[in-house]
Formats: C-alpha cells, structure tokens, sequence
C-alpha cells in the first residue's frame, strides 16, 4: 500500500516486571491508509492499547519499545525522534481519545483551558485566538452553548458532553490519525452511538484517518472498513469488515463472532469463549489460542502459526489455513478438559 | 459558602474558649505564683498574701475564670507582672516578630517540601530517592529544640557566620541604616527559620511525594502527554496542581506544630516573639502573660486552618459550588 499514513512494521512492546519480561505486543505489522479506518479488536490483555500507546511513544518504564520495532508515520520513524520531534507530532499529527472521559481530563482546569492548551503548544497563537479556536471546536463537536461551556470544568459536564470535549481536544489541531482507544465503552449505549456518529461525521468533513480500538464487534461493524484482531499481544486476523463478519477464518474471530448477542436471536445464555487470555508473561508454546480453541490439535501446540494468506486482504494466523479439514473435528478446549478433570 | 465560614468560625471560637480554660486552669495548678520570683529578695508572707489579695488570686478560680473572660471580653488581657506592662502591649511587640519568623519558616519549608517531594516522586525508585527519603525521615524524628542547639552551635559557634541569638544586633543595630537594619534582621533569621523550615518541609516533602505518586499515573497526566507537552509542563502544571490539594490541607494542619515549634525555637534563639516570651512567663508564673499568650496563639492556629480550607476552596473547582 503506497499511500499508507502509518504503517507498523514489526513492533515488539514489552515490560520488564518483577514476574518477568511481559510482552505485550510481540510483533504487529498493519498499516493505516490516508482517510482510512480500522478496527483494532480483541479482549483485555490482548495488547490493544498498548499498540495504540506505543504508535504515539506513550508506553512508561517499566515498558519498553524493543529495537527492531518500526512506526513510519508521514513518512518519518517514529522510533527514532528525539523528544522534541515526538512532542510536534503528539496532538498535532496524531491525536489521541481515550476510553474514560471522566478521569482523562483534568479536574483544575476548564475544559476551554484544556483544549485552548493545544492550540498554543502547537502553534504561536495569542491566548484570546487559542480561546476562540476552543470555543469554535466545541460547537463543531456539537455542544450546545460552546462560550458558556468552556469556561466550565469537566465535573460539570455529563459523561456524553465530556467525551466530545475530549474528541474536541484530539481534532483541535486537524491531525492527520486519530486513535480512539475505547471511545465508547465508558458511555451509554444511545450515548455510544451519537459519539460514533460524531466520530464518522468529523472524518467526513476533515478527512483524518481513524484507528479505533474496541473490544465491542458492533462497533467495529458499524464504523471501519479493516478489521485487525489481536490475541495474545499479535494480530491474528485481518480483513475487510465484510468478509470478517460473513467468513471469519480465525477460531477466535469465530468465538468473538459468536459471544456478540444479536438482535432477534433468543439464547438463553450469551455464549463465551471458554478461559482466559493467558498472562503476557508467559504465552503457550505453539498458537498461543490452542489450549481455548476447539478444533486445536498436536500441530497447534508444537509450531507457532503464521499469517496465512486466506483471501485477497485476508489474512489468519491458523494452521487451519493449511488443513481445513480439521474444522470438521470440534471437540471441547484443552481448558475445560483440565478443568473438568481437576 | 457563607453558612459553612459562619459554622467554621463559631468552631474555632469554642477551641480558643477551651485552650483558654485549660492554659488557666494548668498555670494555676503549677506550684508558686507571680509573687514567688520577685527580684531577688524574698517578700515575707504577709506582703505576699496582700499583694495576692489585690490581684484577686485569693478568690475561687471559677470566679477569677469569669472576672479573667468579662476583661478579655472588653479587649483587656490583663497585667504581666514579670515585664511589668500590660499584657496587650507585650503580645503586640511580641506577635509581628513571631509573624514574621513563622512567616519566613512556613515559605521556606513549603518550598523546600513541596521542591523536595516533587523531586522524589518524579525519579521515584531512583538512588536520589531513596537517600533523600532517609535524610527527611532523619529530620522528620530530630526533636526541635535538639536541631535547634546543633544549628547554633555549628553556624554560630564552631562556623560562625551567623548570628548567636536574638532579633537584632543589641548594640549596633541602632546606629545602621536602613538597608543595614534590614540585611542585621535577615542574618538573625535564618537559623531559626531554617530550623524551623527543614523541620516542616521534611513532613511535607513526603506528603508531596506521595500526593504526586498517586496523581502521575492518571489518565489526564497521559492525555497532557499526548497533547505533545513536554515533560516538565506534565509534571509542574497538570500533576503538581492536583497533588498540591492535600498540600494545602497540610499548610491548616501544620500550623500548631509550627507555632510548638516556634516556642522552643524562639527560646533557643533568645528570639522575642510569642513563644519566647510565653516560656519565660511560665517559668515566672506570669499568669495572665501565659493565658494571653495562649488566647492569641489559638487564634492564630484556629485562622490558619480557616485560610486553608478558603485556600482549597480557591484551588479546587470542584469544592467551589458548595
């Protein structure tokens, strides 16, 4: 892809704890076209958002961005800025919208102050200019009576109104990529909806690409064109949003498929993938899905999958890929065979 | 806002009532009275009694209680019989000094503090950490009077670079000019504010630290980072300003601490403000000085901690609606 904006190459993201090196993101490679939108999707724990943090450079120590690692964005690698280089391209280039809007902005200052704050590190702009910028970014994202809620602090404001003063925040300086880690999951779901609406719309009018992380399928349905699904710190999916939905090569993409309730559809229990995603300290030899996965056999425990080539822009990391007859032969995971005999 | 300061006032009115009750009752449990240290020369017993019976120190202590509350009523805190002046006027040359001190003492050790802990936070587990932590700890446990003695005789005796005690040079000061007088006031000062400061600012560093330890992890400490701020700005405008709230709290709640340090301090010093001449007006048994005293230096804790809770008010948007 020529006209790729970001594009990972590679990117190993690990932790250095007491319990041993956690490797969050152990090799991912996507990339992010002009105007484009992607869905980053998988449980916690799956490596998520630590991809998102590490594209800006936001990961603390203990957490590290491994040597090997590329984020070419622009043209530029963003592993190789200096601090200087990185700070002109947070918030300006690439912005940022978290999940919590209650706890990611800043309960002393008003929200006008907050996204006022961009506009003056980013640009020589007069105090009053950056207030006015502020106001007008407020109105964009639909708030009603923008002068007035400016001067307000964010406890003043309801969930719904403080995640578009964060969306404000991010689009103030028209950047180029915005992730959105979770835009919704900390709202009401009328609430979820009006936000992403917002979200679609905005990209309308100022062509910004978007990588959304979520955890939630309907959302990534509604919103993206690609869809990249994470497991155990790798993508282990990727296609487009269509051939996702309709045929899902991955067993996991199958069980998160199958967890998603439907509307229409009487169940008497949403159904689940059994276990847990392993910690990141230590993933399972072989596919790092086998021992939740049912059509698992001595192959998926013994080599480590690559991406297959399924289809045009499809790809899965299952050696299914190379023996779809095995599909036929579901049988319960390893996990609830152990624990069944325990 | 108005309610709360009414009900916040009428509270400190009862502690200083209370304070006061019990300084009078203490002094007057102590053995001997004002008469017990006149001059050098005993008094007989029958002057004694007459000098007693004119002061109205034979009368029960409920009566001497009230008559004492109707005089403070009417602005008279009564008469110091070991500076032979009225209590008002010692307290108004002593207050401005000890003002002045406790003043010079609260900036310093809030800065230091407040410096020192955000230092420690921001290279949290570093070697810098962990030695700065000990040193504070050290000074957190020396008592006052003790810090107060190896100050004096480290900077004035063995490295004399500092003045030995008092407010001013006794024989000198007079005749200096005006800058003189001043820069004559500021070396005086230092040691006894600086005691003063290391010994607060070591309670607060520790709280400034790990007031900024839980505010650095927050998501809007990570949002100012992805707005592209450097790190300083980070840390000094969006995490400081959060973990500055307890702090403030702190300056309410380290007040009587500093005003029990001031006591010993000024003694050490031969400074002359209030608590220098509250401990010589218990030793003399200097009645009315020791209750005056205490009337004012309540007050002063009480008003303390009404200016914290405005300060935090001021500071925290959240608590301002209320």
């Amino acid at each position: 892809m020529s006209d790729a904006l970001l594009e990972i190459e590679n990117l190993h993201t690990f932790f250095y704890g007491e319990s041993g090196v956690a490797r969050a993101v152990d090799g991912v490679s996507f990339s992010v076209g002009t105007g484009e939108t992607i869905g980053l999707v998988g449980e916690s724990g799956c490596g998520k958002s630590v991809t998102a943090l590490s594209v800006l450079r936001l990961v603390r120590p203990p957490g590290r961005i491994e040597p090997g690692s590329r984020i070419v964005f622009e043209g530029r690698d963003l592993v190789t800025l200096d601090e200087r280089q990185l700070r002109a391209v947070r918030g300006a280039r690439i912005a940022m919208i978290f999940q919590e809007p209650m706890t990611a902005l800043n309960p002393v200052f008003t929200v006008g102050e907050q996204i006022a704050e961009v506009v003056r590190i980013h640009s020589k702009t007069s105090r009053r200019e950056a207030w006015q910028r502020a106001v007008e970014m407020l109105q964009i994202v639909g708030i009603p009576a923008p002068a007035e809620r400016a001067r307000e602090y964010p406890h003043q404001l309801s969930g719904g109104m403080r995640q578009r003063v964060v969306i404000a925040m991010a689009l103030v300086m028209n950047p180029a990529l915005v992730i959105a880690d979770e835009p919704t999951t900390a709202l009401d779901v009328t609430i979820q909806a009006q936000i992403l609406e917002l979200l679609q719309q905005l990209q309308r009018r100022f062509g910004m690409s978007i990588l959304l992380i979520t955890h939630d399928l309907g959302v990534v349905a509604e919103t993206v064109s690609r869809v990249l699904v994470m497991y155990g710190g790798e993508i282990v999916e990727a296609a487009a949003v269509k051939t996702l939905f309709a045929e899902a090569h991955h067993p996991y993409t199958e069980g998160l498929l199958a967890a998603m309730p439907r509307l229409g559809e009487s169940r008497d229990r949403l159904r689940t993938i059994p276990g847990t995603v392993p910690p990141p300290t230590r993933w399972p030899n072989g596919c790092r899905f086998h021992d939740r996965c049912p059509y698992a056999w001595e192959r998926c425990t013994l080599e480590h999958p690559p991406l297959y080539q399924i289809g045009a822009g499809h790809v899965s990391r299952c050696h299914l890929a190379e023996e779809p007859k095995r599909r036929a032969d579901a049988h319960e995971p390893l996990v609830m065979q152990r624990s069944s005999r325990a | 806002m108005r309610r709360y300061l009414a009900a916040r006032v009428g509270q400190s009115l009862v502690v200083v009532l209370l304070v006061t009750a019990i300084s009078f009752l203490l002094i007057r449990l102590a053995p001997g009275d004002p008469f017990s240290f006149v001059g050098d020369y005993a008094i007989s017993d029958a002057v004694r009694d007459r000098l007693r019976a004119q002061f109205g120190y034979d009368r029960p202590l409920i009566e001497q209680f009230l008559l004492f509350l109707g005089n403070v009523a009417r602005g008279h805190l009564g008469y110091s019989h070991s500076m032979h002046r009225d209590v008002g006027s010692v307290i108004a040359d002593a207050l401005p000094r000890t003002l002045l001190l406790m003043g010079a003492a609260l900036v310093a050790s809030f800065a230091i503090g407040i410096g020192v802990g955000a230092l420690q936070a921001v290279r949290h587990g570093s070697w810098l950490d962990r030695s700065t932590s000990g040193i504070l700890l050290l000074f957190y446990s020396i008592p006052d009077f003790w810090l107060a003695l190896m100050a004096l005789l480290a900077f004035a005796y063995w490295l004399p670079i500092f003045p030995a005690g008092g407010m001013v040079d006794q024989v000198m000061h007079d005749y200096m000019s005006f800058g003189g007088r001043v820069r004559d006031v500021i070396a005086h000062l230092i040691l006894p504010s600086l005691t003063l400061a290391l010994l607060g600012a070591a309670g607060i560093a520790r709280f400034q630290r790990a007031a900024l330890l839980e505010v650095l992890p927050q998501d809007y400490v990570r949002t100012a980072r992805a707005k592209g701020l450097a790190e300083r700005g980070v840390v000094f405008k969006h995490a400081l300003r959060n973990a500055l709230l307890p702090i403030i709290t702190l300056v309410g709640l380290s007040l009587p601490a500093l005003v029990g340090g001031a006591f010993f301090v000024e003694k050490v010093f031969s400074w002359p403000g209030m608590g220098y001449i509250a401990a010589n007006a218990i030793a003399s048994r200097d009645y009315d000085l020791v209750t005056g005293t205490v009337i004012v230096g309540g007050i002063m804790v009480a008003l303390g901690s009404l200016l914290a809770d405005l300060l935090y008010a001021a500071a925290d948007p959240r608590l301002r609606a209320r």
